[in-house]
């Protein structure tokens, strides 16, 4: 079982980012749940979700302690960093924070995934590029299900398709070119 | 079938749907809007009807004439909405017409917060609105379930002529899960019902009131109502034992909680001690047995609530006295993790250990 936390601001797709990852956890016919936190936001608020992904029954749908942490910017990275299970890991988005966590018992990976969403075509596919590397990093999914997930949303829009796969893919490459700090 | 990602606002609706339901009313009031969103977009789909009320009153006395003539009919609330909604309750409880209310807890009292609480309990037990009536009450724990028990809430509604309520707490509301949907039910496959005030000219003539002035009138319609809940009381209580064969410690709660609660017996057996978990299905009828029995064997029992002590009187009452019931709860929207209620089950089994010794 993997609990991952991804977190950020309104508007980086991290409740879409979660969905997917829940929706490939399904795919694979994996146990998943997928938990929003509604807090009484605005656009521009604070948003974050807590997605888990099993072979087993799930039995608390809660994730204070993740094994995983996705934090799109600075401060969630601060805020839940320190939740963050012991020899766990943080992916953390390197364009719009530091990825310094104050504790040497989690791996954190410094993606800056703004930079290379821009590289792949589009800010917005940020969000992919963090998947990308968390695919990389954890297989907890196969990367063919995120993909076959993303193409499902995009129907009807191959360019946007085209760049979400290659922010998926640059993703990926970030993990391998040393993002590990 | 396949299973797909839901809501469990989303599950609620079609559960409704597949089973009949074409009528719902609804007002919007956080963490339950997804419930009139989905509504909205497919009753008018299959011929159904939703009406976004003026107000949650409305809303529930157009369950009230919808219900009366023979259409299944829903409203879904949160809290505050649904302390709206009682007197209409209490009338069509009264008037013996079947329903489905569903209410999505938040934090209360008073218009409290929008975030997960399980405080209505008494409210949806022991008879929010006036009189003596009850609701038949199902807490769903899992998305599976909110589909599920709204699909068989209409069943129950319709067989025993009770309003039923789904009560689930706001995290049942936004988590999303797999889910695997019934078929849907053809509408000439719901039994006909004699008594709706549909519309049969030349028939003897149908009445459905919840005014019933003399004295030598109304007990009796009480106590055949009383007759029915004593009926419901033998026939359809639920509950979930998880582990409790042998537990020492029984930890006990509904909905979502009652998971939460079922990780934290798996790390206590992790740590020798044993522990199990009681999750009541129907809240009312409560089912009382399943306590009764654990308290052979238990040393001592937890209630575990998002109040501040509610169900636990339900727990005390059924345990009657025989092994302490200790509570854990928390409140304002704030839900508490594993460890929490590891930890006060090893505070309950020490405070049992102490009272033994006095």
């Amino acid at each position: 079982m993997i609990r991952i936390l991804l977190a950020g601001q309104g508007g980086q797709g991290v409740l879409s980012a979660g969905k997917m990852l829940a929706e490939s956890g399904l795919w694979e016919g994996k146990e998943v749940s997928y938990l929003p936190a509604y807090g009484p936001e605005m656009r521009g608020g604070t948003a974050n979700c807590s997605v888990i992904i099993s072979d087993e029954e799930i039995a608390s749908p809660l994730c204070n302690n993740p094994d995983v942490l996705i934090a799109m910017n600075g401060p969630s990275f601060h805020k839940f960093a320190p939740r963050v299970r012991s020899g766990g890991i943080v992916i953390v988005n390197g364009s719009l924070s530091d990825c310094y966590a104050g504790r040497d018992d989690i791996s954190v990976y410094d993606i800056a995934a703004n930079d290379i969403a821009m590289q792949a075509g589009d800010i917005r596919s940020a969000n992919n590029v963090i998947l990308g590397a968390l695919c990389q990093i954890t297989h907890i999914v196969k990367d063919k299900s995120i993909i076959n997930c993303l193409n499902e949303k995009f129907v009807g829009k191959p360019a946007l398709m085209e760049i979400n796969a290659r922010a998926f893919e640059l993703g990926k490459a970030a993990v391998e070119s040393g993002g590990e700090r | 079938m396949s299973k797909i990602l839901l809501h469990g606002t989303e599950a609620i609706c079609e559960g409704a749907i597949r089973n009949g339901c074409r009528a719902f009313f609804g007002y919007p009031i956080t963490p339950q809007n997804e419930v009139p969103e989905y509504m909205s977009a497919v009753m008018p789909k299959i011929g159904g009807v939703f009406v976004q009320a003026e107000s949650e009153v409305a809303a529930i006395n157009m369950v009230y004439g919808a219900g009366g003539a023979g259409v299944r009919a829903m409203t879904s609330s949160s809290s505050p909405g649904i302390s709206l909604k009682q007197e209409g309750i209490s009338y069509i409880a009264c008037a013996r017409i079947p329903c489905v209310v569903v209410n999505i807890m938040r934090a209360g009292p008073g218009l409290g917060g929008i975030l997960p609480a399980q405080g209505d309990y008494f409210q949806a037990t022991k008879g929010g609105g006036h009189g003596d009536y009850h609701l038949l009450v199902l807490a769903p724990s899992s998305v599976q379930e909110a589909c599920d028990f709204t699909y068989r809430a209409f069943d129950l509604a319709d067989k025993y002529r009770v309003p039923v309520m789904i009560l689930a707490d706001g995290m049942i509301g936004q988590l999303m899960e797999p889910v695997e949907l019934p078929p849907m039910r053809a509408l000439s496959d719901i039994p006909k019902k004699d008594w709706a005030t549909d519309g049969g000219y030349g028939e003897n003539r149908r009445v459905l009131n919840s005014l019933i002035i003399k004295p030598e009138e109304l007990e009796p319609h009480v106590n055949e109502m009383q007759r029915t809940y004593d009926e419901i009381a033998a026939n359809e209580k639920m509950c979930e034992k998880f582990m409790t064969d042998d537990a020492e410690i029984v930890i006990t709660a509904y909905g979502t909680v009652a998971r939460i609660c079922k990780s934290a017996a798996k790390t206590l057996r992790k740590q020798g001690i044993k522990a199990g978990v009681i999750r009541p299905i129907t809240l009312y009828p409560f089912p009382s047995e399943a306590y009764e029995e654990a308290a052979n064997g238990a040393k001592a029992f937890l209630t575990v609530e998002l109040s501040l002590g509610q169900m636990v009187e339900d727990v005390r009452l059924s345990v009657n006295g025989k092994k302490p019931v200790y509570f854990y709860g928390r409140t304002g929207g704030n839900v508490m993790d594993e460890e929490e209620i590891v930890q006060a089950a090893k505070d309950a089994l020490a405070k049992a250990e102490l009272a033994k010794e006095v």
